[in-house]
């Protein structure tokens, strides 16, 4: 097989290359010779329909799917954050913040990343005694104490409720803007790609259909025309005429 | 309830206040309200054993009058008074602790091999497709083989010593625990794996971190049904063939008639097996503290 998933970050500062990526299930190509690059420290978010391949391909970047035709390179340091927290329910917050690190990692490195997201307080509390909106941040700590060069967001805020999503999507870009890693966050909600990336991509039977660089000033308000313009551009990409907006 | 009758729009609940039901006119229709009371406020003050020390002590309380109108005959089913004497006096002589102490051993050792076996082949099964090859077929063509058919070839290879009881009770415990711990380890969530795949776990690092935490709930079921069985094979291989323990006392008794030294070896045998029981749910308990599960109210 082509493919090499551990590879170097090249000089020109790309943290992704991919080319000719496939991936087929059952003769069928989700993924159909798709090109992307991501840049160091860019916020890249990846939109398309349900069943898009959007997902399969953050799990080809992720290294957890190989049967896989084409080149990838990805950093080695990279990070994971899924829709569902998936902490283990066995261990307490901060073990499962800690878990995979090299060596005997200390008790002080999973709270330095837990109060990063504002959950210090939580670290000796089993899983289970989370809300959806504290796991989910768990989650993003267990990812960041890895200091991830490539930070992988699959939908994470899918499942939040509507006022836990704001102040997570705020705490993302925080996070991202302290931290200066490449972030690729998979997503169908048109106004969250917007809200939070440099630039975003929609995928469309099976590669990247169309790329919409957003130069709006930070932190950038959902109100504003511009916004507005993007947001109506993009729904029409993904096949979806925009309602009139109230401003 | 009493507000079946109203239509569904109608139905309104008071969570707080301590006014009296009242009835509030809403339009025309007087909509009927109901109190919800705090659950802990209305939850029995017995304590729980109390609780579920009730039923056996009424069984008790039936029998005995049972017993004494003469419904019951002594020859049948002695009194429990009559079963409590004997129970002292069996005590007292030495007879009961040195029969419970011979006992006791033999389903320690037995369950011991047997946690070895059966969880030894589980994690062989479980983790290693070879071993699920080698192993699985062999063990279900086994388990299909009911223990107590395996006596006569049993004392044909270790005839009729300790070695035997202990063998028979070890195999007995051996099949619920592979079961349990090979369903446990195939059972673990995969999202699970995967997640500890992204975190950098190498492959003794996701057992050791993901598949064995999550299969010890299986594990520790089959912990119990493997006590279950090893009492049962216990009973099995002592009233068969031995010269001690309570099996033995309790055929000795049947030769004699003596249903109440039947029945005081019956309670012992059910009062070891609840004790077991609850070293296995103190284990569970202690281990499985981070499990979500209804614990029921």
């Amino acid at each position: 097989m082509a493919t090499d998933v551990h590879g170097e970050v090249t000089a020109d500062r790309a943290v992704v290359e991919i080319n000719g990526l496939t991936r087929s299930f059952d003769g069928r190509a989700v993924l159909d010779e798709l090109d992307l690059t991501v840049r160091s420290g860019e916020f890249v978010a990846l939109l398309g329909r349900s069943g898009c391949g959007k997902s399969t391909l953050l799990r080809v970047l992720a290294g957890l799917d190989r049967d896989i035709d084409g080149s990838v390179l990805v950093p080695r340091r990279r990070a994971v954050a899924f829709q569902a927290p998936r902490l283990m329910p066995w261990k307490r917050v901060w073990r499962n913040v800690v878990l995979g690190l090299p060596g005997r990692p200390a008790r002080e490195t999973a709270i330095r990343a837990l109060a990063e997201v504002g959950l210090e307080h939580r670290a000796d509390a089993w899983p289970k005694t989370l809300s959806g909106g504290e796991a989910q941040r768990a989650s993003l700590a267990r990812a960041l104490v890895r200091a991830p060069d490539l930070l992988l967001l699959d939908e994470p805020f899918g499942a939040l409720d509507a006022l836990t999503r704001i102040k997570a999507q705020q705490q993302v870009a925080e996070v991202w803007q302290r931290r200066g890693c490449a972030v690729l966050l998979v997503t169908h909600d048109v106004e969250e790609a917007l809200l939070l990336a440099d630039r975003v991509l929609v995928m469309q039977d099976g590669v990247i259909a169309h790329e919409q660089p957003v130069d709006l000033p930070r932190p950038r308000d959902v109100g504003a025309p511009e916004f507005t313009a993007l947001r109506a551009g993009l729904l029409a990409e993904l096949g979806v005429v925009a309602p009139q907006s109230p401003l | 309830m009493s507000t079946h009758d109203t239509p569904p729009e109608a139905h309104t609940a008071v969570v707080s206040g301590d006014g009296p039901e009242r009835a509030v006119a809403r339009g025309a229709a007087a909509v009927e309200l109901e109190r919800l009371v705090s659950a802990s406020s209305r939850r029995r003050r017995v304590p729980r054993w109390l609780r579920r020390a009730t039923g056996p002590v009424l069984l008790l309380v039936l029998w005995q009058v049972l017993s004494a109108t003469g419904v019951l005959q002594s020859d049948v089913l002695a009194s429990p008074g009559t079963i409590a004497r004997t129970a002292g006096g069996l005590f007292a002589d030495g007879t009961l602790p040195s029969a419970m102490a011979v006992s006791v051993q033999r389903v320690a050792v037995g369950l011991v091999s047997g946690v070895v076996v059966g969880v030894g082949l589980g994690l062989l099964s479980g983790l290693m497709r070879t071993g699920e090859d080698l192993i699985d077929a062999v063990v279900q063509m086994l388990r299909a083989v009911p223990f107590a058919g395996l006596v006569p070839l049993l004392i044909v290879w270790l005839g009729i010593g300790e070695t035997v009881k202990v063998a028979l009770i070890a195999l007995a415990a051996a099949f619920p625990l592979y079961l349990n711990t090979y369903a446990g380890i195939r059972g673990v969530d995969d999202q699970l794996i995967e997640a500890g795949v992204t975190l950098g776990l190498g492959r003794w690092g996701l057992i050791r971190h993901v598949v064995l935490p999550g299969a010890l709930p299986g594990a520790l079921t089959g912990l119990r049904f493997a006590l279950a069985s090893a009492w049962l094979a216990l009973v099995f291989g002592e009233t068969v063939n031995a010269s001690d323990g309570i099996g033995f006392l309790m055929d000795q008794a049947r030769e004699f008639y003596r249903t109440d030294v039947i029945v005081v070896c019956l309670i012992v045998y059910a009062f070891l097996g609840l004790a077991a029981d609850v070293v296995v749910r103190t284990l569970e308990r202690l281990l499985l503290q981070w499990r979500p599960t209804f614990t029921g109210k």
